[in-house]
């Protein structure tokens, strides 16, 4: 079995067993009544999941390019930023201020300039800061939304 | 001519100047490659809740025009199409840039957008009362088909796998179902009390659009490459016009086949940009030229590209079909403000219908003037470093899907759908029949519900959905947009055996 096929059948194996859990949960909860489009929906989703599943097991199904070692290496710092920004962050520090940071470090992390490069650092404050103006004058002022405000802002 | 009488409201002074905001950002937006106006629209989505359902849906049709027209800009100055309706811009385009005619292939790309627009606009404007005239015989066991229809005509034609394309909307079908049902009294499908209210269309738009492209751009690593722009001599306008003048062949190909296009649900610039241009050099006697800097060829996709807009919405606007993905957005757009396509919008909401569509011809003008005279400023943007843009499109997400409920949930919403997304297209699967299934759901639930309360009451649900001209009709075009795609799929797969044969 090449990588290849192996990536594609864990994948479809996944989305088969989410199809199998809404089957199981639509055709077991009540009232019937309100589980009777998910059934319709749940019997061409398993039906579909399965297929695909075969397809992928017997190496038929090679359509994407799969996951990349390299460019999963290269999305856990971003996405790790991202999560720690909507799980703790936003509301431990303020939505405006931990949006800062995030654009900041995101910018640092992806940027090719090298760390110790001043004027690189000059540049990702400004841009960070000029960026973060927008968004304040686009949502506080204009859009008047109410953002969690933290310890800070 | 009932439009005419709704041009006053294109130019209230906010409504034009959403206008116009939004043609010049969607055509910077849309010369910024890795930016989709799909993505482009769906961030724009919640700017739309202060304003009104008029001024909301101008603010999101000029993006959706003007991001096309200026994904030429990056296809012909730097070769990278900004969208994908552009990629046969970037053929002859980009050649002709690099024989130091820049401005001549601007030009001449901004005014084959604008009266390809035209004519794609005056397309939706004549045909679309037709056929929500035609809507209204629709019962609910037909609304039931057609929202069917929907999923599996973008399932089917919008995917590189019929499989995955119809999965894909059977997950945005009971995606759909997640939440209270207000009908029947009952929870289905809450995991977790975020879900609670169910998934709001708007962070999930924007999590399938947005986040799956910051993800692809943290991919690159830290990427020292740098995009190298043609430098652009300068050009006069009128000879522009002029030779536009000449180009009616290439004008009319792209034109007659990007609205035909437009016309079919589901297929989307892409194909109408490359169907028009491979047409083009079929019709012209300089056929060599094409592919080496020829003007025709890049007529022919930008008329294209953008003569499919103004048709691709009607069948959006009268059977809530979208003809595009960025169409399927725009529905979102609609519903959120409470209107649903069909007669309904013409017969209810006439001002917003015909405000809406008077905007997008307006828009095509302003489009080509501001197109001219920013492109080469929107190219310098378009060089924008990648991590600049990822940062940028994350913090937008992040703040729209927050404003849409003032909630930290249409946060997490937009982030599990969107890294879900990011992986599933690894492997094939595409955002748009799901989002179409998410979209159209509950209109398919809803008209299931009331037909089968009639069925009971009549000769049972087998009679009352399957039977009648109406219904054998729609069931015939589910199975044949099904077939249709299990066929190409069976001939494309042989192709590349075929190939893959050959080479070893």
């Amino acid at each position: 079995m090449t990588a290849s096929r192996l990536q594609h059948t864990i994948s479809s194996g996944a989305i088969l067993f989410v199809a199998a859990i809404v089957t199981y949960i639509s055709f077991t909860q009540e009232p019937a009544d309100a589980f009777l489009f998910p059934r319709l929906i749940a019997i061409f989703f398993v039906s579909l999941a399965a297929w695909n599943f075969m397809r992928a097991v017997t190496g038929v199904a090679k359509v994407g390019v799969g996951l990349d070692m390299i460019e999963l290496k290269n999305i856990v710092p971003g996405l790790v930023t991202m999560l720690v920004f909507i799980f703790f962050a936003a509301k431990m520090l303020g939505f405006y201020l931990a949006s800062s940071i995030a654009f900041m470090l995101i910018f640092t992390l992806y940027d090719p300039a090298p760390l110790n490069d001043g004027k690189a650092w000059m540049k990702r404050l400004i841009v960070t800061v000029c960026f973060m103006a927008v968004m304040y004058c686009l949502f506080a002022l204009l859009l008047k939304v109410q953002t969690p405000s933290g310890i800070l802002f | 001519m009932e439009f005419l009488s709704y041009f006053g409201g294109v130019f209230e002074p906010t409504a034009f100047l959403l206008l116009l905001g939004g043609t010049i950002g969607g055509l910077i937006l849309g010369a910024t490659p890795g930016l989709s106006p799909t993505m482009a629209v769906a961030l724009l989505i919640p700017f739309t809740f202060h304003l009104s359902p008029t001024q909301g849906l101008i603010l999101l049709g000029a993006a959706y025009t003007s991001t096309v027209a200026g994904g030429a800009v990056s296809a012909i100055l730097l070769k990278i199409p900004g969208a994908p309706a552009n990629i046969a811009t970037a053929l002859d385009g980009n050649a002709m840039a690099k024989n130091g005619e820049g401005a001549r292939a601007l030009h001449l790309s901004f005014l084959s957008s604008g009266i390809g627009g035209v004519i794609g606009v005056l397309l939706l404007i004549f045909l679309t009362p037709v056929l929500a005239k035609w809507a209204l015989a629709f019962g609910p066991s037909h609304l039931f088909w057609m929202a069917i229809l929907g999923v599996t005509v973008i399932g089917s034609l919008d995917s590189k796998s019929f499989v995955k394309g119809l999965l894909s909307g059977c997950i945005g079908l009971w995606l759909s179902m997640i939440g209270f049902d207000d009908n029947l009294g009952a929870q289905r499908f809450i995991f977790t009390d975020v879900l609670a209210g169910g998934i709001n269309i708007i962070p999930a738009l924007i999590g399938l659009f947005a986040i799956p492209q910051v993800l692809d751009m943290f991919s690159k690593g830290r990427d020292s490459s740098v995009i190298e722009a043609i430098e652009v001599p300068k050009q006069r306008f009128m000879d522009s016009l002029r030779e536009i003048s000449r180009s009616g062949r290439a004008l009319s190909v792209g034109t007659f086949f990007g609205s035909i296009i437009g016309l079919i649900p589901g297929v989307g610039g892409q194909i109408a940009g490359l169907v028009a241009y491979d047409q083009a050099k079929k019709f012209s006697p300089d056929k060599d030229k094409f592919g080496t800097g020829h003007p025709e060829g890049l007529i022919a996709a930008e008329s294209a590209n953008n003569a499919m807009v103004g048709p691709s919405l009607v069948p959006l606007l009268t059977l809530s079909i979208p003809g595009s993905p960025t169409a399927a957005v725009l529905l979102g757009g609609l519903i959120i403000h409470g209107i649903f396509p069909g007669s309904d919008l013409f017969d209810n909401h006439p001002q917003v219908a015909w405000t809406f569509i008077n905007s997008m011809l307006i828009g095509q003008i302003l489009m080509v003037i501001f197109g001219i005279y920013t492109a080469t400023w929107a190219a310098r943007i378009a060089r924008a470093p990648v991590p600049i843009m990822a940062a940028a499109v994350m913090v937008l997400a992040l703040f729209g899907a927050y404003s849409v409920q003032s909630s930290m949930n249409g946060v997490y919403i937009m982030l599990a759908m969107g890294v879900g997304m990011f992986f599933l297209e690894k492997f094939g699967f595409s955002a748009a029949p799901l989002v179409l299934g998410l979209i159209l759901g509950p209109i398919a639930e809803s008209n299931f519900t009331t037909g089968s309360l009639i069925a009971n009451a009549q000769n049972g649900p087998v009679e009352y959905f399957m039977t009648g001209t109406l219904n054998i009709f729609l069931i015939t075009l589910v199975i044949a947009s099904i077939a249709y795609s299990f066929w190409s799929n069976m001939v494309q797969g042989k192709a590349v055996k075929k190939a893959q044969g050959a080479t070893s």
